[in-house]
């Protein structure tokens, strides 16, 4: 049963092949057997996960089952969860437990879902390979060898392990579509605006975004409708309504306009993820749509706008982790300063204090017109960009990463790491959704294509991606380590 | 000797009267056990986002209609980012470069009797900090975050103030405008308002401004007006001996009457603000702002000239019972009552302000309603009792007796039988009482000369006020007398 999707569980569940308690037992199990060879949980929730479950089958008794009801899944470690640990991934909150809900996790919790526990990820969502976890890095099922990339890394890779069917990420500068990429599942960053970000430990608070990872589109979009909408806790989260996004998931693909940024096929793209993106869009081109080339011109200027914004988001977002109230605080302060060096200096890892320094950096005054309201010109500039795009196309396509999955500990300059996102990141500079879906492999690793549109055309990427994995079979392809023989 | 002339600004910060927070639901009562008042947003807790509260946004409109400025159509919020454990996110979300009320003016009248506009930079909106308790915690420090999150209104002026009694004059005219719009309490002493002085001297007639030195937090109209005049003294003193000002911020100790340098590195703190993410700007659309200004309620200079011009009174009364909204709704609650606008403002700027004074209790706290003394002034008018009754009824109701209900006074006159006597009969059979009591009185009023008969009737008027416990028509008693006496001559 690890092998389903959602929409095959739920049909499994309905059927009464099995119950919810059957099925999450089956995948602690999993967990329990595989998970410490592959550290993708920093929390596994079973007690509560099991009396979710058990609550899911009694309301389906009742007839009162919902489309997700008794369905298991994971959160990143990043959403707020009462009564359970929210690290973030980092040892600031080793021991810290929200008292609250963060909305997406009240919202599936109404929708019957049944939690696993909270994943892995790099420390306030900051990197690339999930390398930058105060839990240890998370490996790549596909390869133990390769990273399962970042910041969603756990969830990612728990999905592609069969571990659990689905889980939630979020994605600041790629950290959702870059991990499904390299774990070869499908994962959507919706518009910013779409899912509320109450509750989600902020780290560059315009452009963060939750949104689903699973092993297909179709899963993906039963999982937005579920945790999409407005909130009144979030001003930033968007009052518009929200579609059934599985009702539109057939709709033909005929006289479809694809564009192919011409930049995201240059330099510094591996020929092996080119040639099977090319084949991706040859399927495409055989369900009726059109190609075309499209121009992004700023898209060189996307990373350097990215790490003057993020991180001047960070440092501020970053100043609560203080010691004073809550997470991580230092043994025996002399004085105040003493309480705020010291907490932040063992509390932080080396990646989120770089942030925080070059955030404060730019913020600085005599700094700031230089770097950060330059920076916010060039976003403008990038969203026009897409703007522009996408008067002449429907979607864009290309590579969700230059390369597959990279080796663990290969890429120790930060920089050559920031780089890694150089198809990602303008996209959340622009707002507009994402999807990346399995287009094939290089040796061992997945590639993944990544499909944009324009802002709120979720319901279209979804359909799009849909009718490529009824074309093509990538996305049904796992890895070894998850065939055991139990 | 060189003559001085002083220049200040003031930044006055009034904490607005919503019911919640500025950006979370948590409630803003004054007084309530420590962290009681503090929900996950206000703690700052990992994954909570705010969201502003529209009353504190149409508070803020109000008050910049209420002084003419322009209202942006677009004002955005920022965070000032510094640490200090009473800040619990690490940074003050207000408004730095776009604030939700531009230029503006305010009138403040001057001792000469004349008035003097201050012009208003600009005012913003931003939370207010908690609070650290330095006591009782054995060398260590409490948080209380209960004020964390209160909505602030912090009003900048230019600086416009030539003298410490203009300062005072000034927050007065602020602490009047947003008590009448009810955006305030105006409790100082609860922290209500307070405001940050920016003092400067420089000699008559010289154009540029001298360095000044801002007094930080100062919480009443008369430490604001001592905090000045020690300032000025100090800064003068400092330039004759030869000395400069230093630009620093300063602390009024009203124990010690003097201002004192902090010792802070707020000075040297890099606030880094830049435009929240998490918060929308505020886009006012001119309906909403229309709409603010029509109902916007009658402010204290529009309310002076109404009781001058509608209701006759004089510049100085309709000047002292506009001058708190309090005020100016109990006289107008009289007013309407009694029907009589200048008795209602005799009594209640005579026999209730004089009572309220010795009892020093402000005049919401006053224990005789506004409907009570309206009803008592109705009884004078219409003659059920006289003057000196009057005042005992006063007293009475003062003193809770009556019943507390609007028409307390009808009960007190019925109780203590102070019902005026108007019957001719009665009034004459008193008379007639006193006069046989009285031969030797009679007799010298009859042997007097006639011009001195008028001051000799006094006695008698007394005997016969005394003879009625003071219910007697003394007008009637007056004229009945003189015929009685004087047909005995």
């Amino acid at each position: 049963m690890h092998d389903k999707t959602l929409r095959e569980l739920a049909a499994s569940l309905e059927a009464g092949e099995f119950s919810s308690r059957e099925l999450t037992q089956a995948l602690l199990g999993r967990i329990d057997r595989l998970d410490g060879e592959l550290n993708s949980f920093i929390s596994v929730t079973a007690d509560q996960a099991l009396a979710a479950a058990d609550a899911a089958d009694a309301a389906r008794g009742r007839g009162e089952a919902g489309p997700l009801t008794g369905l298991p899944l994971a959160l990143k470690d990043i959403f707020c969860t009462r009564g359970v640990k929210t690290s973030c991934g980092s040892k600031m909150l080793d021991n810290f437990e929200a008292p609250y809900d963060a909305t997406l996790v009240e919202k599936l919790q109404a929708a019957g879902t049944v939690s696993l526990g909270k994943t892995n990820m790099d420390e306030f969502a900051m990197g690339s390979s999930n390398e930058n976890s105060f839990y240890g890095p998370v490996k790549n099922p596909w390869d133990l060898g390769a990273v399962p990339g970042g910041s969603s890394g756990g969830s990612a890779a728990a999905v592609a392990a069969g571990l659990v069917p689905a889980a939630l990420g979020t994605d600041t500068g790629g950290s959702i579509r870059q991990p499904a990429a390299f774990c070869g599942i499908t994962g959507l960053k919706p518009t910013y605006g779409r899912v509320s970000r109450y509750g989600m430990i902020a780290y560059a608070s315009s452009l963060d975004q939750a949104g689903p990872m699973a092993r297909t589109a179709a899963d993906c979009a039963l999982l937005l409708g579920a945790i999409a909408g407005h909130d009144v806790r979030d001003s930033t989260s968007v009052a518009r309504g929200v579609p059934d996004y599985t009702a539109t998931l057939d709709d033909s693909l005929s006289g479809l306009k694809i564009g192919l940024p011409k930049e995201y096929f240059g330099e510094g793209l591996d020929p092996a993820v080119a040639e099977a993106v090319q084949a991706a869009i040859k399927v495409y081109e055989s369900l009726g749509a059109t190609v075309r080339e499209v121009s992004l011109p700023h898209t060189h200027l996307a990373i350097p706008a990215y790490y003057v914004i993020a991180p001047a988001e960070a440092s501020s977002n970053l100043s609560r982790f203080d010691g004073v109230r809550f997470g991580h605080r230092c043994e025996d302060p002399s004085d105040l300063i003493d309480l705020y060096k010291r907490s932040r200096a063992e509390g932080f890892g080396e990646e989120v204090k770089r942030r925080i320094l070059i955030g404060t950096h730019t913020l600085s005054e005599g700094f700031f017109d230089a770097y950060y309201t330059k920076a916010q010109q060039v976003r403008r500039l990038i969203r026009q960009d897409f703007l522009d795009a996408f008067e002449e196309v429907d979607v864009l396509m290309g590579p969700a990463s230059p390369t597959p999955a990279f080796d663990l500990g290969a890429n120790k300059d930060p920089v050559s790491m920031y780089l890694q996102d150089i198809y990602t990141i303008a996209i959340n500079l622009a707002g507009i959704p994402g999807i990346s879906v399995p287009a094939g492999f290089v040796g061992k690793r997945p590639v993944g294509l990544q499909i944009l549109g324009s802002h709120f055309a979720e319901a279209q990427l979804l359909n799009v991606a849909h009718q490529f994995q009824q074309a093509s079979d990538w996305h049904l392809r796992r890895p070894d380590f998850a065939k055991e023989t139990a | 000797m060189m003559e001085w002339e002083t220049v200040i600004g003031l930044e006055v910060h009034v904490q607005l009267a919503t019911k919640s927070k500025i950006f979370s639901g948590a409630s803003t009562a004054f007084g309530a056990e420590p962290n009681t008042q503090a929900c996950a947003v206000d703690l700052g807790l990992p994954g909570v986002l705010p969201v502003l509260n529209e009353q504190a946004v149409a508070m803020a409109v109000q008050f910049g209609l209420a002084i003419h400025a322009e209202i942006p159509e677009v004002s955005v919020f920022d965070r000032k980012n510094y640490f200090y454990p009473d800040l619990p996110k690490g940074y003050q979300t207000s408004q730095m470069y776009h604030p939700i009320v531009g230029a503006g003016e305010v009138e403040i009248a001057l001792d000469d009797g004349g008035t003097k506009r201050i012009r208003v930079h600009h005012a913003h909106l931003e939370e207010d900090a908690g609070k650290s308790l330095h006591e009782d915690f054995h060398g260590m420090t409490g948080i209380d975050l209960n004020r964390a999150g209160t909505p602030l209104l912090e009003i900048v002026s230019e600086p416009d103030m030539r003298s410490a009694k203009e300062a005072a004059a000034y927050l007065k005219a602020i602490h009047s405008i947003v008590t009448y719009l009810g955006i305030s309490d105006g409790n100082m002493a609860e922290g209500s308002m307070r405001c940050d002085v920016n003092v400067s001297v420089r000699p008559k007639g010289q154009a540029e401004f001298g360095t000044r030195a801002e007094i930080k937090n100062v919480n009443s109209f008369r430490f604001v007006e001592r905090a000045i005049a020690y300032e000025v003294e100090r800064q003068i003193e400092l330039i004759e001996d030869g000395g400069r000002v230093v630009q620093e911020t300063r602390l009024y100790d009203p124990e010690r009457d003097e201002t004192r340098g902090m010792r802070t590195k707020e000075e040297a703190n890099d606030y880094r603000y830049f435009p929240c993410p998490d918060l929308l700007p505020v886009v006012l659309d001119q309906a909403y702002v229309d709409h603010l200004r029509d109902n916007l309620p009658e402010l204290p200079d529009e309310k002076r000239t109404r009781f001058q011009e509608a209701l006759g009174l004089s510049a100085y009364d309709a000047g002292v019972l506009s001058a708190s909204r309090a005020m100016a709704d109990y006289f107008e609650a009289v007013k309407d009552a009694c029907g009589d606008a200048k008795q209602a403002a005799n009594w209640v700027m005579g026999e209730l302000s004089g009572a309220l004074n010795r009892e020093g209790l402000a005049i919401e706290d006053s224990p005789v309603s506004a409907a009570q003394l309206g009803r008592l002034i109705a009884r004078v008018l219409d003659d059920t009792i006289n003057g000196k009754a009057a005042k005992q009824v006063f007293q009475a109701l003062w003193n809770g007796e009556g019943g507390g209900q609007a028409d307390a006074a009808d009960a007190v006159i019925e109780a203590k039988g102070l019902k005026q006597v108007t019957d001719t009969g009665a009034i004459e059979a008193m008379i007639d009482q006193v006069i046989a009591d009285s031969p030797a009185q009679v007799a010298q009023y009859r042997d007097a000369e006639p011009d001195k008969r008028g001051k000799m009737i006094g006695y008698f008027v007394g005997q016969v006020m005394k003879a009625s416990r003071g219910t007697a028509n003394p007008q009637q008693v007056n004229a009945l007398l003189k015929e009685k006496l004087d047909a005995l001559c």
